[in-house]
């Protein structure tokens, strides 16, 4: 890949491709940040459709929606976890840039 | 069995503990060790003061009784924490660059300083806070009779270990939270203090988890057969309940005073929250993972009728593991005292800046920098208001009886606070929010929380029956939990729904009607696009002599040393060598905001103003300042216009100079040939006069000749006087048009004719006659003049060896045009456009009339509503004359 050739090659050397490069991939990552939450809404409001005793039919167990609940709550967890570490990652490399420079 | 000592005695230990862990962190802070006491981890753990007592014990009992519902009381603050980049970034920036102290400060500094809108926050939060006060000094004493019950001495009593306790928690917030006053320092310790607990509390609600789960149920498999066997085991959750739950407890994450302060107040360094964002979540995942479970177990295993809130106590005592419900108890004493703390502090902090400061600054005005030590009046109104607000969540136990009617307080605060959530929001991202919206909405929002929720859930004396069940004054529409006649919804979801879209609604529509002072217009801009800027925008000026009184009122405030050594510093900062720095507006500004982190926003704003009095710079006077420059900036513009046009005059001037001296030269030439011009024949008349008088025996032929001579000569001076009278009566206007109708044909045959008759060279003239038919209707005489005149200079002029003439005629839409071109080398460039003028003659060289005929062809035209114009690039000389088919009257 041709980023990570960039990588490795000293600051100068075509600077405009790299940061170009970088400051796409870091405004990707902010757009996933900031969806998160409401894919995260959605996930949470989906057990509203499930079949409850008043339906009728056989309802959910309550162990499968607490399986369900928690590993949407920890997918969520899991994407904050990446995204926090992934953003400090970019800023600490751009503030290592801008000194180079 | 552990008996009641014990578990005071263990009590109390953990009470010193915490003392000595806030003790030492301060000192740590003050010495400036202890970076950890600022990371990221204790930020996230001092979050954790959102679970309470409530969520600790109550989650258990409400999935006791609604299975997985109370899920939700977690997953608002997670979404919360997961879109950090939407609102809580911006929320923590704001809070950071205006020092705001509390929510109410947040609110009021967002819409001009307004301390009325702060005072209305204050009685909210106060309104909704002591309930849950009071509930968490419940379940402190509920868990402590469970132990009573089983201890057999039976010396405790309820009523006065209630007493005790909300005491103790009113020592302890008062020794750490109002020890010192600039939010700057923060309270690192109560801070640490908090994150001990949330580890605590934590660990023992996992611990109890950990037992039920391997120790009773052996193990996950089993353990989830067992949920699902379980009365509650089936999925079962309203959905209006689960999405209002979410949606409430999300909002009263942010809005909560607790919440802010650790939040927001307390907050170091703004990458934390990157950290907070999953950090959080995963605490309160690991707080909920177990307590289906418990709540299982405990239905399976203890009586019928067995209290479910308490479930993580009475679980591990019923299987005689004593420390296990040790540990358990130790978790919700943190739960309560953690929350009680911050609590205390927080509304302490608003009671005080926004209630007492301003009523006593206002019983003593103008004496805010010469009576008293303001530092401790601050100091004081804080402990008093945690010791006020602690007595009335006391009161408010001994009142309400500690029944059951206290379970459901936890979410009536919820909604209760929730009320700020328009107001928060649209101040943070939507400019045209108003301080007026804001105190409607809220004020709607209040008053629907109140009737629907409040009142109905304290019961009888509040709320009569006859109420409840036909409305207020018997109108059916208005039944607290029907409002509007919209029966069967949860009342809960009645009250969130109804209060918060009537309070978002009336918050709008006031914003929108309103208009907002300039204060409030500069600071909504600040807040909404904080991220651009964050300066502040108000300035100071003062003069040297305040300083000294600034130097005393900031002393009473911060201290004496931080004072001297902020002063100090800005005296250095300002290069000066006295050790008081000149009140410059940055100066005062940055001294209003070292005050407000101790006073609030808006009594810093008001103290400071007393001092500087009024020198301060308001923004009226910005505006001022900025309609003047606006002027400055109009006559600016004004005078460049008037600029432009003087030197387009003075072009125009230049222009007009050189035609003026071009018309003088050709004035002077033409002197000189019309005295030429009348000599010659003077001349010629005077010497053959002479020879006829003198000579002797002359011929009558050659007088004959001689007379002719006289006669000619005496013709063409008659001819140059009528030309020069004729130019001057067309130039008067005083001529008389003879009108008539004629073919252009015959006008131009007749001109031709008379034009080349008895001329000494020969010209070829070229015609169009189809064309030339055209009715004229005008002077066809004056006409004819134009045209003999033209012709005659075509034929004098041109220099070709077989001169041509070609007339042409066109019909252009109601006006003719004809052109006479010759083929002779034209008229020079630089002579074109003197041509039309009198006495211009082209080239004082060749030989000619007196450079009248062109001047009065431009005259004649002039008069008969046409133009005559020379056309370049033809190849010769061409003149253009293009005049009205029918002359009329307007056109003169």
């Amino acid at each position: 890949m041709s980023g990570e050739g960039n990588k490795d090659k000293p600051s100068g050397a075509r600077p405009s491709l790299f940061l170009e490069r970088q400051s796409y991939r870091r405004r990707r990552l902010t757009d996933a940040a900031r969806l998160s939450p409401f894919l995260g809404a959605t996930l949470l409001a989906l057990p509203l459709l499930w079949p409850d005793r008043s339906s009728g039919g056989a309802a959910v167990p309550l162990s499968s929606a607490m399986y369900y609940i928690f590993a949407c709550w920890g997918a969520l967890i899991l994407a904050g976890l990446i995204f926090g570490i992934a953003a400090r990652r970019i800023s600490a490399r751009e503030e290592r840039d801008a000194d180079i420079e | 069995m552990a008996t009641i000592n014990v578990l005071i005695l263990v009590c109390l230990g953990y009470v010193v503990f915490l003392f000595a862990v806030a003790f030492a962190a301060d000192r740590m802070a003050a010495a400036g060790r202890g970076k950890w006491l600022r990371s990221p981890l204790i930020y996230t753990l001092s979050l954790s003061i959102y679970c309470t007592a409530w969520t600790f014990y109550g989650a258990v009992g409400n999935a006791a009784r609604s299975g997985l519902e109370f899920v939700t009381i977690y997953l608002g603050p997670t979404l919360v924490m997961v879109s950090w980049w939407w609102g809580l970034r911006k929320l923590v920036r704001v809070g950071r660059s205006q020092r705001v102290t509390s929510i109410a400060d947040l609110l009021s500094s967002r819409y001009g300083k307004s301390n009325t809108l702060a005072v209305c926050v204050t009685i909210l939060a106060v309104l909704g806070g002591t309930p849950y006060i009071a509930l968490q000094l419940q379940s402190i004493t509920l868990s402590f009779s469970i132990f009573a019950e089983a201890d057999p001495s039976g010396l405790y009593r309820e009523g006065s270990s209630v007493f005790w306790v909300a005491a103790g928690l009113a020592v302890f917030a008062i020794l750490f939270g109002t020890r010192n006053l600039d939010v700057n320092e923060r309270h690192h310790g109560v801070v640490t203090a908090i994150a001990v607990e949330a580890v605590v509390k934590l660990f023992a609600l996992i611990a109890v988890g950990v037992f039920v789960v391997w120790g009773i149920a052996g193990g996950v498999g089993p353990m989830m057969e067992r949920i699902d066997a379980s009365e509650i085991g089936q999925w079962n959750v309203d959905a209006g309940r689960w999405t209002t739950f979410i949606f409430l407890s999300a909002a009263a994450f942010i809005c909560l005073p607790r919440m802010f302060q650790v939040l927001v107040v307390e907050n170091d360094d703004e990458g934390h929250l990157r950290t907070a964002a999953w950090a959080f979540p995963l605490y309160l995942l690991l707080m909920s993972l177990f307590v289906v479970p418990i709540a299982v177990v405990g239905l399976d295993l203890l009586p019928e009728g067995a209290n479910p809130d308490l479930f993580v106590l009475t679980v591990p005592l019923s299987q005689g593991n004593d420390w296990l419900a040790m540990l358990s108890f130790i978790g919700g004493f943190s739960s309560a005292t953690s929350m009680v703390i911050v609590s205390a502090m927080a509304l302490s902090t608003m009671v005080s800046n926004h209630v007492v400061m301003p009523i006593w600054l206002n019983t003593h005005e103008g004496t805010g920098s010469v009576s008293g030590d303001v530092r401790s009046v601050v100091l004081m109104a804080r402990r008093i208001s945690i010791a006020a607000i602690m007595a009335l969540g006391y009161f408010y136990y001994r009142l309400s009886g500690g029944g059951a009617a206290l379970a459901s307080i936890g979410l009536i605060a919820f909604a209760g606070i929730s009320q700020i959530l328009p107001a928060l929001v649209g101040g943070l991202f939507w400019r045209g929010a108003t301080r007026t919206g804001a105190l409607v909405g809220l004020t709607v929002g209040f008053i629907f929380w109140i009737y629907t929720l409040l009142l109905p859930g304290m019961g009888e004396p509040w709320m009569p029956e006859t109420v409840l069940q036909n409305g207020l004054f018997g109108l059916g529409w208005l039944r607290p939990h029907a409002l509007f006649g919209i029966e069967g919804i949860d009342p809960m979801v009645h009250t969130v729904m109804w209060s918060l879209s009537l309070n978002t609604i009336a918050f709008c529509v006031a914003s929108l009607l309103s208009f907002p002072s300039p204060l409030e217009r500069l600071q909504g801009a600040q807040f909404v696009n904080v991220f651009d800027h964050s300066v502040s925008p108000r300035g100071w000026s003062g003069s040297v002599a305040q300083s000294e009184d600034l130097m005393i009122m900031t002393q009473r405030i911060l201290g004496t040393s931080p004072a001297q050594d902020f002063f100090q510093t800005e005296a250095e900062k300002q290069g000066g060598r006295s050790h008081m720095p000149e009140p410059t507006p940055g100066f005062l500004n940055r001294l209003e905001r070292e005050l407000s982190g101790s006073v609030g926003t808006a009594t810093a704003h008001a103290m400071i103003g007393q001092i500087v009095g009024g020198s301060s710079v308001s923004v009226e006077d910005l505006l001022a300042v900025a309609d003047e420059s606006a002027q400055l900036l109009e006559y600016s513009g004004q005078l460049e216009e008037k600029s432009s046009e003087l030197s387009r005059t003075a072009r125009q001037l230049r222009e007009a100079n050189t035609k003026l001296t071009q018309i003088s030269e050709q004035k002077d030439s033409f002197l000189s040939q019309v005295s030429h011009e009348l000599r010659t024949p003077m001349t010629s008349i005077r010497a053959f006069s002479e020879i006829m008088r003198d000579t002797e025996g002359l011929t009558n032929e050659e007088q004959t000749r001689y007379a002719a001579i006289i006669h000619d000569e005496a013709l063409r001076l008659t001819r140059l006087l009528d030309d020069l009278l004729d130019l001057s009566v067309l130039e008067n206007g005083q001529v008389n048009l003879n009108l008539s109708d004629d073919s252009l044909r015959s006008v131009l045959d007749r001109a031709v004719s008379s034009a080349l008759a008895g001329a000494d060279r020969k010209i070829t003239v070229r015609r169009t006659f189809p064309a030339e038919r055209i009715l004229l209707h005008t002077d066809l005489d004056r006409l004819g003049q134009v045209f003999i005149n033209l012709i005659s200079n075509a034929q004098k002029y041109c220099d070709a060896e077989e001169p041509v003439l070609v007339i042409s005629a066109h019909d252009v839409g109601g006006r003719v045009i004809i052109d006479f071109t010759d083929n002779g080398s034209g008229i020079p460039p630089g002579a074109r456009s003197m041509v039309f003028e009198k006495f211009a003659r082209v080239g004082v060289d060749k030989a000619g009339g007196a450079g009248l005929g062109l001047a009065i062809c431009r005259e004649i035209m002039q008069r008969l509503g046409g133009e005559i114009t020379y056309l370049p690039g033809q190849g010769g000389a061409a003149f253009r004359v293009s005049l009205p088919l029918a002359f009329q009257q307007a056109a003169q």
